[in-house]
């Protein structure tokens, strides 16, 4: 089952700048809350997210626990070939993902 | 004391204006101003991104409700005007909220292929306050905007499920 | 300058006054009418949300509760260990589990009970799969009731009490109109007699329910309706009925009957 959305336009035109939106199913845990009994509960957040399409990194984030949970990120790139678009994450409990779309360029 | 300073519009945020109106950066040069009191990890945090350079007020634009239903999660948006070629473009905004327990909230690294330094996203907001944000661009000048958020306390109180 | 005798006959005389008033201190369980209880302007929580909390509900990409509706989605095809998935039986949930979070809760023919859908699941999962059930606010089981309501989205409420609902029903009115707890409130002081009022910051909806799970920001994930119910408990300081609870359900069944009409929105998206 696939941790994220990952919405981009059906099509673009070579050169367009388009919208990639992301929403990641995560609870970004902040390390100051405490559960029932008031024991803390250990910080898991996403810290680093990356966007790779057509060879190059195109957007990159830090991200700290002042990222709401399940985290929304929307950014730009611009069209250069039709490809794919691989969001790439990685939180403090070690886990690592990824997840692809296809960019159609005309 | 953050709620003294805020206290007007902590008011008005009780009193139920209900706006969802959004809070625009100002434009134009000049200094930028830091909120006069600051925890010492949000004084940390500025100046180490800062790292001896001074920002100058404009082109950064955050668009932010004017008052948060929640501070569990408040959208954000954060442009900088650049043409963002090879030349001439944004390499990282800084969000900071100063009145956070960890006053960095995000770094956002740009390149030319980003075609638009824009971010769309939600954060976490400790208490009301002045949402920070600092460009730093490709000739080393450093651009800042910020925008002001009430958070309010909800009404009934959760229980820890 | 009256004498104390003609003051304490005049704030006698006040009390009285005010306690025939509607809405005042008594609440005898019988003494108010089920319909009293329906609000002229019926609205979902959906309206008393900040714009920004309504655009999220409304975007498709933005919505973090459509990440449960997924996760129900697989998990519907999924056959556990030797087991039929439930699209073993019920196939294509868009289908077969169209109106059916529209009219639950709903008294199982088989024990006679009355059963919500998390209820049901977990039925399902015993006598058919041969399944432990799903723990209450467990992902699994919001993703799977998340899931199945999301097949009734738009459809309105349409929930049956008469017949063996009926003292389910009347219970949950019952329920409803009962002031309890510390601060000694009932439901309908909150949702029916203020809503649209302020308390604190926030602006107080109906209460009708109509969105869960919902994904709340307070809880910073996906929740059922009983979690919220709780969560009102704890606001007046009464005891807390638990997850799944027999009151719980009552009430949940009185509140599908109040809400009737309403378009279910699940995943709706609340403060």
């Amino acid at each position: 089952m696939k941790p994220a959305f990952i919405k981009v336009p059906e099509r673009v035109k070579r050169g367009e700048v388009f919208p990639v939106k992301v929403l990641i199913r995560h609870p970004m845990e902040t390390g100051h809350r405490r559960d029932r009994v008031g024991a803390p509960i250990p910080r898991d957040i996403i810290h680093s997210f990356r966007a790779d399409y057509d060879g190059d990194v195109v957007f990159r984030m830090e991200l700290f626990p002042g990222i709401a949970a399940n985290p929304y990120l929307e950014f730009r790139t611009v069209a250069t070939r039709t490809g794919t678009l691989t969001c790439r994450w990685e939180d403090d409990a070690g886990g690592r993902h990824s997840q692809s779309v296809t960019i159609t360029v005309e | 004391m953050t709620h003294q300073r805020y206290s007007r519009r902590w008011f008005a945020g009780v009193v139920g204006v209900a706006a969802a109106g959004i809070a625009h950066a100002g434009v134009g040069g000049g200094g930028f101003a830091l909120p006069e009191v600051m925890s010492d990890q949000a004084v940390k945090a500025i100046s180490e991104l800062l790292a001896g350079r001074t920002p100058q007020h404009g082109r950064v634009r955050l668009e932010i409700p004017k008052l948060a239903e929640n501070g569990l999660s408040v959208p954000l948006a954060v442009e900088v005007e650049s043409p963002m070629t090879a030349k001439d473009h944004v390499r990282t905004v800084h969000i900071v909220s100063p009145a956070n327990p960890i006053a960095t909230v995000a770094r956002v690294h740009f390149t030319p292929r980003s075609g638009r330094a824009f971010l769309s996203t939600r954060i976490r907001l400790a208490d009301s306050q002045r949402v920070l944000a600092f460009a730093e661009m490709s000739d080393g000048s450093v651009w800042a905007g910020d925008a002001s958020v009430v958070v309010t306390l909800g009404g009934c109180l959760d229980p820890v499920l | 300058m009256t004498s104390p005798a003609v003051r304490i006959a005049a704030v006698a005389a006040l009390g009285a006054l005010l306690w025939q008033l509607p809405g005042a201190a008594r609440d005898e369980p019988g003494a108010v009418d089920a319909a009293d209880l329906i609000p002229e302007d019926k609205r979902s929580g959906y309206h008393f949300q900040a714009e920004q909390t309504r655009t999220m509900q409304d975007d498709p990409m933005g919505n973090p509760g459509l990440l449960w509706v997924s996760q129900g989605e697989f998990l519907w095809h999924e056959a556990p260990a030797n087991r039929r998935a439930c699209a073993g039986c019920h196939g294509d949930a868009a289908a077969s589990m169209r109106g059916v979070a529209a009219r639950y809760p709903a008294i199982d023919g088989v024990s006679g009970r009355l059963m919500n859908l998390e209820a049901r699941i977990n039925d399902c999962r015993a006598r058919r799969q041969a399944l432990p059930p799903l723990p209450y606010e467990s992902d699994d089981l919001l993703a799977l009731t998340a899931y199945v309501a999301r097949q009734s989205h738009g459809m309105p409420v349409g929930v049956a009490v008469d017949g063996p609902a009926r003292p389910w029903f009347e219970r949950g009115r019952e329920l409803y109109a009962t002031r309890q707890g510390q601060l000694n409130l009932a439901c309908r002081h909150c949702h029916q007699q203020h809503a649209g009022r302020k308390l604190r910051g926030d602006t107080l909806s109906q209460g009708h329910g109509t969105g869960y799970p919902a994904y709340r920001l307070e809880w910073q994930t996906l929740g059922s309706l009983h979690r919220r119910l709780r969560a009102c408990s704890a606001g007046v300081r009464a005891v807390m009925p638990g997850l799944g609870s027999d009151d719980y359900l009552a009430l949940e069944l009185f509140l599908g009957w109040r809400a009737a009409g309403l378009p279910v929105e699940t995943p709706a998206v609340r403060r």
